[in-house]
């Protein structure tokens, strides 16, 4: 087996990955995304543990480490997306703003504050 | 490892050519994961993607590694992903907005990230050779390596999904309050 074929595979998955990453507005299906990641990741070791020949099995054990810290993470991950779904009823993750600057093009972000902390530092 | 010993990539095995048709049924459903416009097919298409891969890593001999993806990732994630989706009430049907605004860039910062991953792999890997002879990843030998030598973050390891699961809990009750 070319050690080539696995890696080609792995990096396509990994770039699929950050493509759902990126372009996904469901929370859901972002975690989705990094699942493919990780995958991805655990398809590069199992290959690198095939061709070294491991006597202690390193790449091996480690897929299964991450398979469960994957796990782990989706576990949290979910518990978060439900938390906040029930406080806001979206899990639509380019409308949650709550902490993002208010638009608008021409106002200036509070000009009391940024004069209050120019005269705090004269 | 060196040069003479690589056999040629126009006679593949018939390894090769398993593991080369799983790969593409991975990465084709992968594609349908992100890509599709409706939520619980993504779940679905997902289902295939881990399938194909478990078979990958029964290609390559980790034969434990396989049947654990199968039983955590198939059996297990997927389904705590369909109750994310049923418990976030999401529409079962088509749903025109699951992208967001930014999917060009997406999709451009994903093409330079497969080029460039694939040029340097393949750049870097082109002699590399295995040849897939004994099986050695089987529940035995994997089994053993994790009790002796991997014991301590074996350990560490269940003491992180234990934390992980009670802060789930805490995270999903809603009776649970902070100090005020």
């Amino acid at each position: 087996m070319h050690i080539v074929y696995p890696l080609v595979v792995s990096a396509l998955l990994f770039s699929i990955g950050i493509y759902g990453v990126l372009a996904r507005r469901n929370a859901i299906l972002v975690l989705m995304s990094v699942e493919l990641m990780l995958n991805a990741v655990n398809l590069n070791l199992v290959a690198f543990d095939v061709w070294f020949a491991d006597r202690l099995h390193s790449g091996q054990v480690f897929t299964l480490f991450i398979i469960v810290i994957a796990a782990a993470e989706l576990g949290v991950g979910l518990a978060i997306v439900l938390a906040v779904f029930r406080n806001r009823r979206s899990v639509e993750i380019d409308r949650l703003q709550d902490l993002a600057e208010p638009p608008g093009p021409g106002e200036e972000p509070e000009p009391d504050a940024a004069q209050e902390l120019e005269e705090t530092r004269s | 490892m060196n040069l003479d010993a690589v056999p040629s990539y126009l006679t593949p095995t018939g390894q090769e050519i398993v593991f080369l048709l799983l790969g593409a049924v991975a990465v084709g459903s992968a594609l349908l994961v992100v890509t599709t416009r409706q939520l619980v097919h993504a779940a679905l298409w997902l289902v295939v993607t881990f399938g194909a891969l478990a078979g990958c890593y029964l290609v390559l001999t980790a034969e434990f590694v396989a049947w654990v993806q199968v039983l955590i990732y198939v059996g297990a994630v997927v389904v705590l992903l369909l109750f994310g989706i049923m418990l976030t009430r999401a529409p079962i049907g088509r749903s025109p907005d699951l992208d967001s605004g930014n999917r060009v860039l997406a999709a451009v910062v994903a093409l330079a990230t497969a080029v460039l991953l694939v040029t340097v792999v393949i750049d870097g890997f082109r002699t590399a050779y295995a040849p897939l002879t004994e099986v050695d990843g089987a529940a035995k030998t994997i089994g053993s390596s994790i009790f002796r030598t991997w014991v301590l973050p074996f350990e560490a390891l269940s003491v992180l999904l234990l934390a992980a699961l009670i802060g789930a809990i805490v995270l999903s009750r809603t009776d649970i309050r902070g100090r005020d």
